[in-house]
């Protein structure tokens, strides 16, 4: 089914390309499967040695004029925020709009397993369900990528390798990110080395509440330095530790004036995931930047989310936050485990009109 | 860089309400004294649903006659009615209460129906806040003594109320409920193009087995309402409508030892501050003007914006509103519903048509209006000034007139700039600010970081020509009371 695969085109990161310059690719008849490999295709890559060129540079000139930048943002109403994200969560989602919905979710997932215990054969295991993650139905697509530990990246690789999955990879210390910048680099060369697609970096919150905006700014370009030419940056402020919605609007935008590819929310380690309303903020964030700097970024909440109702909650925020443009595995991921098995019940229920259970999905 | 767009918008496919949880009959009748009786003469009228124009049923239409036989029985049954422990009448609201809860869903469908608003409104503001209404005033029932009207305050005796048509089961609540709670009995009467949720909420009070005559129900114009609120033996009269029926109640009553509370017209000012929170501000901006197609008299219906924001905040509001779904009430994710009536829609035209004749720029988003029924895209218009019509006069539809202030005491000179005076909003991350400006404003509600939020708790009333007295709340109470 996949069969458009032909690999990461290269084009130099900057200056960025602006949103205008995007083409709309040939429109074919082949069914809503070909049109998710399409996207698959484009998951491409950006090299990049120098710090961010856009509309916003100067703002990172000292320690002091980031922060007034940052400080300088609209704040953000939390109860306003909430009611916002709650209603969107009243959309009703149904027959076609569903189906769409739940295919796009799947090929959105960044299938992860970040334990202790991981294994080569674990890890395999996930690598060969996000290739396949339906066996009852080769229809099914890919998800965008497999999510593990540095160590088991080249793993991972030969596990999905020419599949169009990609291979993401923590790293910077993950979770709790407190090591010696020297230590996470190494880190993050090593995922890199052993072919990683993505690094999913945690940002140094401790430096960031202390208010040391500029510390955890040359961090993540240091880290986006040694992710080269190939791998995308995905950025996790952990917005449960960040705690306030002010924080989180303002790591949102230290990471993207920083060269992330993705800000994410969260590590799936802490007690606060992903939850609506810090994924409308984020989508917001991405959304504002693009219009101020031509620069699009993607968003992964990642942590607690688990059934295919509240991935469709989440795919209407971004429908009517960031827009259409961010419906695609390039700009918005879902950092999930558990999720994919749901999606793929719902979509066997829509395809069949029977709910199978779960002995009809892959346990790994 | 391949950066090929995506092929498909997320389109969501249709998603309606199911009409067929609620049994709407071809013909209703008054219901006075507990049952359904014709009116005297039998001329009846029509309700259409204003989002497709489909008769949905026919409905009496009372002469004086008929007001007086309902105010006779509402008089009978006041001695036993008032007479009852305030815990007994507590028991009869709380039932109401949960059978409005169970019968929620059925209630919403027909509001939808007949009113023309969406759905999400009515499933999830409306009804919920009807329940909240009757569970708040039952709470009440036994507790007069402690409201701070001395002990064992009376009831005034037979009220007659008259409700509008923009939230017709709400302000059905708003009246009865106090009224019940305090020992009062009721005459009211809906709006002629909206009767219908307040017949089926005459079934209600059956299944919850109030006692006949304490709730009637008088269908019928502006002349049924003229009727009631002249009639002699009503001791209370409550109207909330526009200000020109308001001032000719006043007329009516004035010489009569009838107590009035009147709620009207508002032209509520939403003013936005440079140190707003701007993605929360655009949302009270969407819910202050569109909710309920702007049919609403607290409607933030003038956005004051601070000058040096005010490029960043149209352009947010402008995409925002493009996101708007209009269309279809009963579907769930429909945002914008149907205009009550021809007569509205007309008004609403004429309004928005004279704004851009005054120089106002006028701006719609895309979107595609449905070929029957009535409608009115969502409408902003910039460059608007205390000169222009439109800032001054209630349209009561939605559409917003966007007027730019300098400093705080701009925005408060312009915001109290108006003939009325019942709601306005503050927008700013500052509390001192909005304490500031919120002790200087002439206006009944003031939200600060929100707009058109409700509860059962508050009071809510006006000020110059938005009317007096208050609803809601214990302020509420005072109303129904003869203290």
């Amino acid at each position: 089914m996949h069969d458009v695969r032909t690999g990461a085109a290269t084009a130099p990161r900057y200056p960025y390309p602006s949103v205008t310059s995007r083409t709309p690719g040939p429109r074919t008849d082949a069914g809503v499967y070909s049109r998710y490999a399409r996207r698959y295709a484009r998951l491409v890559t950006m090299p990049t040695t120098a710090p961010p060129a856009h509309a916003l540079a100067d703002v990172t000139a000292s320690d002091s004029t980031l922060r007034r930048f940052l400080h300088g943002l609209p704040g953000v109403d939390a109860v306003g925020l909430e009611a916002r994200a709650a209603s969107l969560g009243t959309r009703s989602i149904k027959t076609t709009a569903k189906a769409y919905a739940i295919d796009l979710a799947i090929s959105m997932v960044d299938l992860t397993t970040l334990e202790g215990a991981d294994t080569p054969g674990k890890v395999r295991a996930l690598g060969a369900k996000a290739v396949h993650p339906d066996p009852t139905d080769r229809t099914a697509p890919t998800t965008a990528a497999v999510c593990v530990y540095p160590d088991m990246v080249a793993v991972a690789k030969e596990a999905v390798a020419g599949s169009g999955v990609k291979v993401a990879s923590v790293a910077t210390a993950f979770p709790a990110g407190r090591a010696a910048l020297d230590v996470k680099l190494a880190d993050v060369r090593e995922a890199v080395a052993a072919g990683a697609d993505e690094i999913d970096m945690v940002i140094d919150r401790g430096a960031f509440l202390a208010g040391k905006y500029l510390k955890v700014y040359d961090e993540i370009l240091a880290v986006k330095e040694a992710c080269g030419a190939n791998a995308r940056l995905k950025v996790i402020f952990e917005t449960g530790e960040l705690s306030t919605y002010d924080n989180i609007r303002r790591a949102s935008w230290l990471g993207m004036l920083a060269g992330a590819d993705f800000i994410k929310t969260s590590t799936g380690k802490v007690a606060v995931n992903a939850t609506p309303a810090n994924t409308l903020l984020m989508l917001e964030a991405v959304r504002d930047f693009r219009a101020q700097t031509g620069v699009q970024v993607g968003v992964k909440p990642a942590g607690g989310i688990r059934t295919s109702k509240d991935a469709v909650k989440f795919l209407v925020l971004v429908n009517e936050t960031a827009g259409a443009d961010w419906l695609d595995n390039h700009w918005f991921r879902f950092g999930a485990s558990s999720l994919l098995n749901d999606l793929l019940m719902q979509r066997q229920k829509l395809a069949s009109g029977r709910y199978s259970g779960p002995d009809y999905v892959t346990v790994d | 860089m391949d950066m090929e767009m995506l092929s498909s918008a997320f389109e969501y496919a249709p998603a309606p309400e199911s009409r067929s949880v609620v049994d709407i009959a071809p013909s209703y009748g008054l219901f006075i004294d507990g049952e359904f009786v014709e009116a005297t003469g039998g001329k009846v009228f029509k309700t259409v649903s204003p989002s497709t124009e489909e008769v949905l049923s026919e409905v009496a239409e009372a002469a004086e006659e008929d007001v007086d036989r309902a105010v006779r029985a509402a008089r009978k049954a006041f001695e036993k009615w008032s007479a009852l422990p305030g815990a007994e009448r507590a028991k009869y609201l709380f039932r109401i209460a949960r059978i409005i809860q169970e019968r929620s869903r059925e209630l919403a469908v027909l509001e939808t129906l007949d009113n023309g608003k969406p759905i999400k409104e009515t499933r999830d503001a409306d009804l919920p806040l009807v329940a909240a209404h009757f569970f708040y005033y039952a709470g009440w029932a036994d507790k007069l003594d402690h409201a701070g009207f001395g002990a064992d305050p009376r009831p005034l005796g037979v009220a007659g109320q008259v409700i509008p048509w923009n939230f017709p089961l709400l302000m059905l609540a708003w009246k009865i409920a106090p009224a019940l709670a305090t020992g009062n009995t009721v005459v009211l009467k809906p709006a002629e193009t909206t009767p219908l949720s307040a017949l089926f909420f005459a079934d209600v009070c059956r299944q919850a087995g109030l006692p006949k005559g304490v709730v009637n129900i008088v269908t019928g114009d502006g002349r049924t309402g003229a009727a009631l609120v002249a009639h002699p033996d009503v001791n209370k009269v409550a109207f909330t409508g526009s200000t020109a029926v308001g001032k000719q109640i006043a007329r009516t009553v004035a010489g009569t030892r009838k107590k009035l509370t009147l709620e009207l017209g508002g032209k509520g000012a939403n003013i936005v501050f440079d140190d707003a929170p701007i993605d929360q501000a655009v949302e009270g901006i969407v819910s202050g003007i569109f909710f309920n197609q702007g049919q609403v008299c607290c409607a933030g219906s003038r956005l004051l914006v601070q000058e040096s924001i005010q490029d960043e905040l149209l352009d947010a509001l402008k995409r925002r509103l493009s996101t708007l779904r209009l269309g279809d009430p009963l579907d769930k994710n429909t945002d914008i519903g149907a205009i009550n009536s021809a007569e509205q829609l007309a008004r609403i035209t004429a309004l928005a048509e004279k704004g851009e004749a005054e120089g106002a720029e006028r701006w719609s988003p895309a979107c595609e209006l449905p070929s029957s029924g009535y409608w009115f895209a969502p409408t902003l218009f910039t460059n608007v000034t205390q000169a222009h019509t439109i800032a001054r006069e209630e349209i009561f539809g939605p559409v917003l007139s966007v007027l730019t202030f300098r400093t705080p005491d701009e925005a408060v000179a312009k915001a109290n700039n108006t003939q009325y005076g019942l709601s306005a909003g503050i927008w700013s991350e500052k509390g001192s600010r909005i304490l500031a400006v919120a002790s200087k404003l002439r206006a009944g509600v003031i939200w600060s970081n929100t707009f058109n939020k409700f509860d059962p708790t508050s009071p809510f009333g006006g000020y110059k020509e938005s009317g007096f007295g208050r609803e809601g709340g214990r302020h509420g109470l005072e109303a129904y009371l003869d203290v």
